[in-house]
């Protein structure tokens, strides 16, 4: 196992999840997507705010349901039933008066491909803020190269804003796509296997970039790679067949896990 | 080498002959077809060479009755000698076949037909003499002959032939102004006051069933209708004025077999000597009859003149489908795909929707006139035009009731496209749409239809294919032989949906089964196919056009 130093990013060893401030808790969640197919079996979890937390786990063990809960997204999934509680903020996210799209608007997801619609690179990033109904062009460019500055892709794409977004790379693309939801300015951004689509090159950057956003955003990462894990995240949650097995500080799940399962699959023995 | 059978037909070459065999018969019909048409439409309006002979046919009775005949040789063919034996000319039996020629000799009004089958064998003195006229005429056909003489008031004028036909040519333009004077006045201002007066008339007729026919209201209308019928009247001397112009010069000619025909100057449309033409004035007189097919109006129970108003009507009619169509269409599709329940409902109501399609045009047609005509039109009269009843406004066949019979008859090709494209966005999209805060009907709205708008645009082109080249349905809900007046025109409300139309998929019909003179309407019938087929292929590629635009701007991430 290669040994992991996470001290740099974390700047203390010791600290805990239950220390600091919670942005979102899961108590008791269960998911269903039939009646006799459940996803994830009694989950529990607080995530910290402003800091970077990765799901990981075999493929099929219930981390990218999980992800969706946390905005909703498994409401598109007809006949998905979701039992339990999961606040944002201390506030029910499952509750009757909450408005779904205000709640996506706050808790922003970038996709495992990257999906910027078909438009131009300028209006990618504006799309959040015209749904919104902001079209005054001095906010929008303002917004726009904040957001891709953030997004560490103002300096490649500045001059060709109006081009198409299916004309960049793959990268670029992703990118693209954490700016335009960075551009709604969300407290939380749900990463699905951001850069599991990428060439190492562009999967760098994105890491880069995970560590610069984590200063403003709590961030929630899925990924299937343990070291990509290791190097960006805070703390760390392993999860098998719908179980959360364990979530602790990252450095502690890798260098000192509790139990066996999470041992035996970080040093590869199967998953 | 040899081969076996069955590795031959492994090796997949028989299978690639199959399949290029396949579209090379498809090449060859569809260019047969077009070329068919072209040949035998586009040549009528060539000015061909006019023919003068002596025709001297075998008769029972043994004497030769030999006449004169000249005209255009339109075709040969060869027939069998028992045929023409019983048809009551005795010729040689013994021969088994002849060769007879079909002539066009015009002249319908001294002969009664316009054109006569002659026996090669018995035409002889074949001459193609410089100085013969051919010429069109407002009724009666074609005319050939020799010019005699120009008369001015009754009175000949003096001259030579080159004199006589200067002259001639100098008074055939003037005529042709003149008659074209005639015509703007008839149709557009004459025409512009009759609606005027017409509307007065409803007017009047609706303050009475308002009972607001007040003596005011009524000196108002009187006054009104006072100065349209003041400025009808100094039309109307105009008209007798040039009427009078038009009539005063005349032209006599010899005909054959010696007969003399006098033709006023307002009867003729277009005159030439083709004999002695050279191939330039062969063109430009061909492109001058070509152009007055396509933008003239038909003359002569559509049988001469041009078929402008048909193509208009097409044209018209198909946009207007498509206006009703498209947004039905996808609108039922976005329901059908994106909002309701997948489930066996919606399964039943895809395989219905499908089934329409499938359904025969005409029982559409019936179905225009006995839901769209008789009770819609007839409520929307009873509500809106009780003035001008008993007479229909949209209680009976017109433009408005074809479009929507064609868009209902077309709806199912719309539906099943646009969901199909609805189907193929990717959920990525509509997925990284809703993550930014966007709501379904935002999702929809800004990123799924115009990803979609390609599909949508490919149920358009597949349903204005269908519709333009639909007849049967509109014979019933408002196609006619001869519309007297465009859809479109400068009278208030411009666009009149209550009007009946021409279309060329029934002109052809009209012209090709319905036409007192077969033989001077054959080649306007496979004209007219070629345009129709050129007008579907123009609407068609216009709409591939912006398919193929919104396709590149809209393309699809899966690259």
């Amino acid at each position: 196992m290669r040994k992991v130093d996470v001290s740099s990013v974390l700047g203390s060893n010791s600290e805990s999840a239950n220390d600091l401030e919670s942005c979102i808790d899961v108590s008791n969640l269960n998911l269903y997507y039939s009646k006799d197919k459940q996803a994830l079996i009694d989950i529990n979890l607080t995530i910290p705010k402003k800091r970077v937390t990765a799901f990981i786990g075999p493929s099929g063990c219930g981390k990218s349901s999980l992800l969706r809960c946390l905005n909703r997204m498994n409401d598109l999934v007809d006949d998905c039933v979701i039992e339990g509680r999961i606040a944002l903020d201390d506030e029910d996210i499952y509750a009757k008066q909450v408005d779904v799209a205000d709640l996506r608007r706050r808790v922003g997801m970038v996709f495992q491909k990257p999906n910027p619609f078909p438009k131009s690179i300028y209006e990618n990033v504006a799309y959040g803020l015209r749904i919104q109904g902001i079209n005054s062009k001095r906010v929008l460019d303002e917004v726009v190269e904040k957001s891709l500055r953030a997004a560490a892709l103002w300096d490649e794409v500045k001059d060709r804003l109006d081009d198409s977004a299916l004309g960049m790379s793959g990268g670029q693309q992703q990118r693209l796509v954490i700016a335009r939801t960075i551009a709604v300015e969300p407290e939380v951004l749900l990463l699905d296997e951001p850069a599991s689509a990428l060439d190492p090159i562009s999967t760098l950057k994105i890491e880069e970039l995970i560590n610069e956003l984590k200063r403003d955003y709590t961030i929630v990462i899925v990924t299937h790679n343990m070291q990509q894990a290791a190097r960006v995240s805070d703390f760390t949650a392993f999860m098998y067949m719908g179980n959360m097995v364990e979530f602790d500080a990252t450095d502690n799940i890798f260098t000192n896990p509790a139990k066996k399962q999470t041992e035996d699959y970080i040093t590869g023995r199967y998953g | 080498m040899k081969m076996s059978v069955s590795k031959w037909v492994n090796s997949g070459e028989p299978f690639v002959w199959l399949n290029a065999g396949a579209v090379a018969i498809s090449i060859i019909m569809v260019a047969g077809l077009l070329g068919l048409l072209a040949v035998r439409g586009m040549a009528h309006f060539w000015p061909a060479d006019v023919m003068q002979a002596t025709y001297a046919p075998p008769t029972s009775g043994g004497a030769i009755l030999s006449t004169e005949v000249i005209g255009e040789r339109v075709e040969t063919e060869s027939v069998s000698s028992i045929q023409i034996v019983s048809s009551g000319i005795p010729v040689d039996e013994s021969e088994p076949f002849y060769d007879r020629q079909l002539m066009k000799i015009g002249n319908r009004d001294v002969t009664g037909a316009d054109f006569t089958w002659v026996l090669s064998d018995y035409v002889s003195e074949v001459s193609y003499p410089a100085e013969v006229v051919a010429m069109e005429r407002r009724e009666w056909g074609n005319f050939y002959g020799f010019l005699q003489g120009v008369r001015q008031s009754g009175e000949a004028l003096a001259g030579d032939e080159e004199a006589l036909w200067q002259e001639f040519r100098e008074r055939l333009a003037r005529a042709l102004s003149i008659h074209d004077a005639i015509y703007d006045i008839e149709k557009n201002d004459i025409g512009k006051i009759n609606y005027a007066l017409e509307r007065l008339r409803l007017n009047q007729r609706r303050l009475e069933l308002d009972d607001a026919l007040t003596s005011e209201a009524m000196a108002d209308l009187d006054r009104q209708r006072e100065g349209f019928n003041a400025e009808y009247a100094q039309l109307q001397q105009r008209l007798v004025e040039l009427n009078e112009e038009i009539d005063r010069d005349s032209a006599l000619f010899l005909a054959a077999n010696g007969a003399e025909v006098e033709i006023e100057f307002a009867d003729i449309v277009r005159a030439y000597k083709p004999n002695q033409m050279g191939l330039v004035g062969k063109v430009g007189t061909y492109f001058e009859k070509l152009g007055e097919f396509l933008t003239d109006e038909p003359r002569e129970a559509n049988t001469e003149g041009g078929i402008f108003p048909a193509i208009f009507g097409t044209v018209m009619m198909v946009l207007l489908m498509s206006v009703f169509v498209t947004p039905f269409g996808v609108v039922a599709a976005v329901y059908l795909r994106e909002y309701a329940r997948q489930g066996f409902i919606t399964q039943a109501i895809r395989i219905a929707v499908n089934n329409l399609a499938g359904v025969p045009s005409i029982v559409y047609g019936v179905f225009g006139l006995g839901f769209f005509i008789y009770i819609i039109g007839a409520e929307i009269d009873q509500l809106v035009y009780p003035e001008a009843l008993p007479a229909p406004t949209f209680g009976t066949p017109g433009l408005l009731w074809a479009s929507l019979t064609l868009a209902l008859l077309t709806v199912p090709v719309v539906i099943v496209a646009t969901e199909e494209g609805l189907a193929r966005i990717p959920r990525s999209v509509r997925e990284g749409s809703l993550a930014l805060g966007a709501t379904k009907f935002e999702t929809l709205w800004r990123v799924v239809l115009p990803m979609a708008s390609p599909a949508m645009m490919t149920g358009l082109i597949l349903a204005v294919a269908r519709a333009a080249g639909e007849v049967a349905p509109l014979m019933l809900v408002g196609v006619v032989k001869l519309a007297p007046s465009l859809p479109l025109d400068g009278n208030y409300p411009y666009l009149h949906l209550d009007q009946k139309f021409m279309h060329l998929g029934f002109h052809i019909y009209d012209v090709g089964f319905q036409s007192p003179n077969i033989e001077a309407a054959r080649p306007l019938v496979f004209a007219t196919a070629l345009l129709l087929v050129l007008v579907i292929a123009g609407l068609n590629l216009s709409a591939v056009g912006l398919r193929n635009h919104l396709r590149e701007k809209y393309k699809s991430l899966e690259v």
